[in-house]
């Protein structure tokens, strides 16, 4: 697949994975850094016996919301308009990103402040306002942090988790003032606090993400822990908030299970810091949701992936997959990274996105931590069967693919071809056709044996 | 056709047929309640004081916290304690407000997490714009877990609410934990 | 009792130690066992490329090999979860699903149908257990780290009936090697990394062999422990369990 995203002038997950690897030290403390999220995770979930049941059930709630979505959208839209909020349908990046400059632009507004939206990375919204002149601060940290450093997020919860403290000081010193050689979080974290407190005592409108919306009353739950979407927002004239259309829930009641698990598999938190119910303006105050779709309407329609559509966006499938702790959120080149991310992003844009559900081992860790119980990496399998036959996997690889299934579909040829030459490259052929063996550049060849299996059975059996 | 019909549409024409709703109870346990809120909020960097009567609380604070400071208060107790007039303010006329004394409907085991509800905060802004803050929940008001959370809010209306649990964090450099992101830099929490 | 053997086609060509401790150890327990010869792979390199479609030939080859035999079971976790999940025969899908329900891993052939309780076997070694993920999370051989659920270990029942033997603990005990299929060649970077930290997590904590249910796995870390000049060596569990060394 490598040869085939190249020639569409990108490089792919494995092209990135390997720069990011020259790096080895740094690749150690990526991966440490993470697995000591997932240990938490791990801790958090192992101190609820019923853990494994609050799994069951969201899975369950979601399964019955994207059965019932279409009843739950209009639900919800009514609700909220009820209470006072004025709600707006996106088919796609391009229309959602229209609907928040057609926002602004009323409200004469060109400077903006944003809490975490992973919708508004999906879309590229920054990217869209400043070219229409409308500048975006990102109040959350790590958010703020890959902005000043001009790249997007690599994590969907620890957005900068690729970013040494050093790196972040170095920053910091050239925006924000701070001492050079500053490395300490804690002093890095006050900068940030003293800059961004200017940013949300000056904004008029101020822009959010969702977490959850439910369907029965009209209200919406954002989640986080610095408490930068409620500072944003309670300043602001106006509020944007926008969400994904699978966000919603049916009950209120139904919080209780996501907010029980999503802290916990996140960060291995018992809850977020701050868990804010936005049901209606505050006098004075204009709210807006925009509901979008991209891509997620085609998704349910796809019966071996609409499950992709149940994620609540903790990031427990990134922190425990092995391969995103050594290949980095970058190396996915999508808004979401990550197993969950390689099951989303072919929906979007299959050719552009062909290389990632084969980022994978397909070991499994993933499905396993996901609170809503998505089948991760049985999707990324049968994305694999999916891109192979839409013709988005390279054509050496398909040729070698043929040749060893031939092979194996006729055992006196395998027989000869084993003994012809015991090598890993004369039974995987496919691996004979990249220039230098991959397997020998860290790995020693399996020493051939005298006889194979079937020569020694045959000898000594019969 | 409007976006929005275009995507009620397709969604109604790719979503699978209906599943049910699961109906599950989840076991639950009432024991050590008031230990286990203490044990949570503590680990979570909050402070937690069992107190017996409004002027404990007032002598608590008094010692931890700048008193020639703003205070602000929507509690009635508190009036000879911090400004109570605060309805009517810009919310961005709270900025130097040095500590928050708020009330939780109730407070929640199993996190630690207190219910705050728009009724009681004044300004929505208030728990998150002052630089310390303090809640006071009535001890039989702390409730197991999330799910006995939900069932005493019910259905009763709200305009704005959340739950509030430990002081403003964030651990994004490196994981570090850091206390006081954009809101609070102490939660001072006050089982009455 | 009549027993399939199924020897996957880089143990054939590799490994053939592990084959033939696999039919002692069967024969040892008193199962009739058959090597078919006619048998070659069970397509799962080609499915998990994405290739499935190219693996119908292959799928007919294994029923027709296998279709008269009460089991089938094979040395290696991820061929046996792929048959059990992936095997299908236009010609005779009776057979194939049969088959597909009575493919068995070897360890948990020896611990769920024969209910092995105990093996004449010594081996006075320090042995890490490497945990692969088809046979943790797919044939589910051992309790898996993620979830909140009572503890057990399929492999490591059976390796303490070892005498002499001594198991390490590692510090993270079902963290996948990075063999995956082609992603070892296709994602050589980190298919390579990962075997090198899962490596030095047995290393460190003191292990003189490697040992699990498959040799896929083991293949990609010998590799790694050669290029290292390791004294550490990998070794399928049925040579261990066959063993029984002075």
């Amino acid at each position: 697949m490598g040869s085939n995203a190249k020639t569409a002038g990108t490089l792919d997950h494995a092209d990135l994975s390997d720069i990011f690897n020259r790096d080895e030290p740094r690749v150690n403390w990526h991966d440490e850094t993470l697995w000591f999220v997932r240990t938490k995770r791990d801790r958090a979930a192992h101190s609820l016996p019923e853990w494994e049941l609050l799994r069951e059930t969201a899975s369950g709630i979601k399964h019955n919301v994207l059965s019932n979505l279409h009843n739950y959208l209009q639900q919800f839209e009514e609700k909220a308009i009820a209470n006072g909020v004025q709600v707006h349908w996106a088919a796609d990046a391009k229309e959602h990103n229209e609907i928040v400059l057609s926002i602004l632009k009323k409200h004469k507004i060109t400077q903006m402040v944003k809490s975490k939206s992973m919708l508004t990375e999906e879309c590229h919204l920054n990217e869209y306002l400043q070219q229409n002149g409308v500048g975006v601060i990102d109040s959350d940290l790590g958010e703020r942090i890959v902005q000043l450093a001009e790249e997007p997020p690599s994590h969907i919860v620890l957005p900068c988790i690729h970013k040494k403290k050093e790196e972040i000081g170095d920053l910091f010193h050239v925006h924000l003032g701070t001492e050079a050689g500053e490395s300490n979080p804690q002093v890095l974290t006050e900068a940030a606090r003293q800059h961004l407190r200017d940013t949300f005592l000056t904004r008029k409108v101020s822009l959010t993400g969702v977490n959850f919306a439910v369907a029965e009353t009209g209200e919406f739950v954002v989640c986080t822990n610095e408490g930068n979407a409620d500072m944003g927002s309670h300043l602001a004239d106006v509020h944007i908030a926008c969400m994904g259309i699978e966000k919603i829930i049916p009950e209120r009641k139904h919080l209780s299970f996501f907010l029980r698990l999503l802290a916990r598999s996140a960060t291995g938190q018992p809850i977020t810091t701050y868990s804010s119910h936005f049901k209606k303006p505050r006098p004075g105050q204009e709210m807006h949701i925009v509901l979008v779709d991209n891509g997620r309407t085609t998704q349910l329609g796809r019966e071996d992936f609409r499950n992709s559509l149940k994620c609540i966006r903790c990031g427990a499938c990134m922190n425990t997959c092995p391969v995103y702790r050594r290949s980095g959120g970058h190396s996915y080149h999508n808004a979401i990274a990550g197993p969950i991310g390689s099951i989303l992003a072919p929906n979007l844009d299959m050719k552009k996105y062909a290389d990632l559900p084969f980022a994978s081992t397909l070991c499994g860790s993933c499905s396993n931590v996901c609170p809503v119980k998505i089948d991760i990496h049985d999707q990324l399998y049968k994305w694999r069967q999916v891109l192979v036959k839409e013709g988005h996997v390279s054509p050496v690889k398909a040729v070698g693919m043929k040749a060893m299934a031939f092979t194996f579909s006729m055992p006196r040829f395998f027989a000869f071809a084993g003994k012809a030459g015991r090598s890993l490259m004369r039974l995987f052929p496919f691996a004979v056709n990249n220039k230098l063996n991959p397997w020998f550049k860290e790995r020693e060849m399996p020493a051939p044996p005298q006889e194979s299996f079937r020569e020694w059975y045959s000898k000594n059996r019969k | 056709m409007t976006s929005r019909d275009k995507i009620l549409a397709a969604v109604k024409a790719n979503q699978p047929d209906l599943r049910p709703l699961p109906e599950v109870v989840i076991p639950v346990s009432h024991a050590d309640l008031i230990q286990k809120y203490t044990e949570v909020a503590s680990g979570i960097g909050a402070k937690v004081y069992e107190v017996e009567s409004v002027s404990q609380i007032k002598s608590i604070l008094a010692d931890h916290f700048d008193m020639s400071k703003r205070k602000v208060t929507t509690l009635a107790d508190f009036a000879d304690f911090a400004e109570t007039d605060i309805l009517q303010l810009d919310p961005h006329a709270l900025e130097d407000v040095e500590l928050a004394i708020l009330k939780a409907e109730l407070g929640v085991a199993e996190n630690s997490a207190l219910w705050v509800a728009e009724q009681h905060l004044g300004q929505r802004v208030v728990p998150f714009i002052c630089q310390h803050l303090a809640i006071l929940v009535e001890r039989e008001k702390i409730l197991p877990t999330m799910h006995q959370a939900y069932e005493y809010i019910g259905e009763r209306d709200y305009g704005y609410a959340a739950f509030i649990a430990g002081p403003s964090k964030t651990a994004d450099i490196e994981q570090s934990l850091v206390l006081g992101a954009h809101g609070p830099r102490s939660l001072s929490v006050f089982i009455v | 009792m009549k027993v399939g053997l199924f020897i996957p086609c880089y143990v054939d060509q590799f490994y053939p130690k592990a084959g033939i401790a696999t039919l002692e150890l069967l024969e040892k327990l008193g199962v009739q066992v058959e090597f078919p010869p006619k048998q070659t792979c069970c397509g799962q390199p080609m499915a998990n490329s994405g290739f499935s479609h190219l693996t119908h030939d292959i799928d007919e080859l294994f029923v027709k090999s296998f279709e008269k035999y009460d089991y089938v079971v094979v040395p290696s976790g991820s061929c046996a979860l792929h048959l059990k999940e992936h095997l299908h025969s236009t010609k005779n899908p009776a057979a194939a699903e049969r088959l597909r329900a009575r493919t068995y891993e070897l360890v948990e052939f020896l611990t769920d149908v024969l209910k092995v309780s105990s093996l004449r076997a010594r081996f006075p070694h320090k042995v890490g257990v490497h945990q692969s993920c088809h046979g943790l999370r797919g044939l589910k051989l051992s309790q898996m780290s993620e979830l909140v659920a009572p503890k057990f270990s399929k492999p490591e029942q059976l390796l303490s009936y070892v005498e002499g033997i001594e198991l390490v603990e590692l510090t993270r005990k079902d963290e996948c090697c990075g063999f995956g299929g082609t992603f070892c060649v296709a994602e050589e970077a980190v298919s390579a990394k990962m075997g090198k930290d899962r490596v030095s997590d047995h290393v460190q904590n003191g292990a003189e062999y490697i040992t699990g249910a498959d040799l896929s796995c083991l293949m990609h870390m010998e590799g790694i422990l050669n290029r290292q000049k390791s004294k550490v060596k990998v070794l399928h569990i049925a040579e261990i369990l066959n063993s029984f060394e002075g």
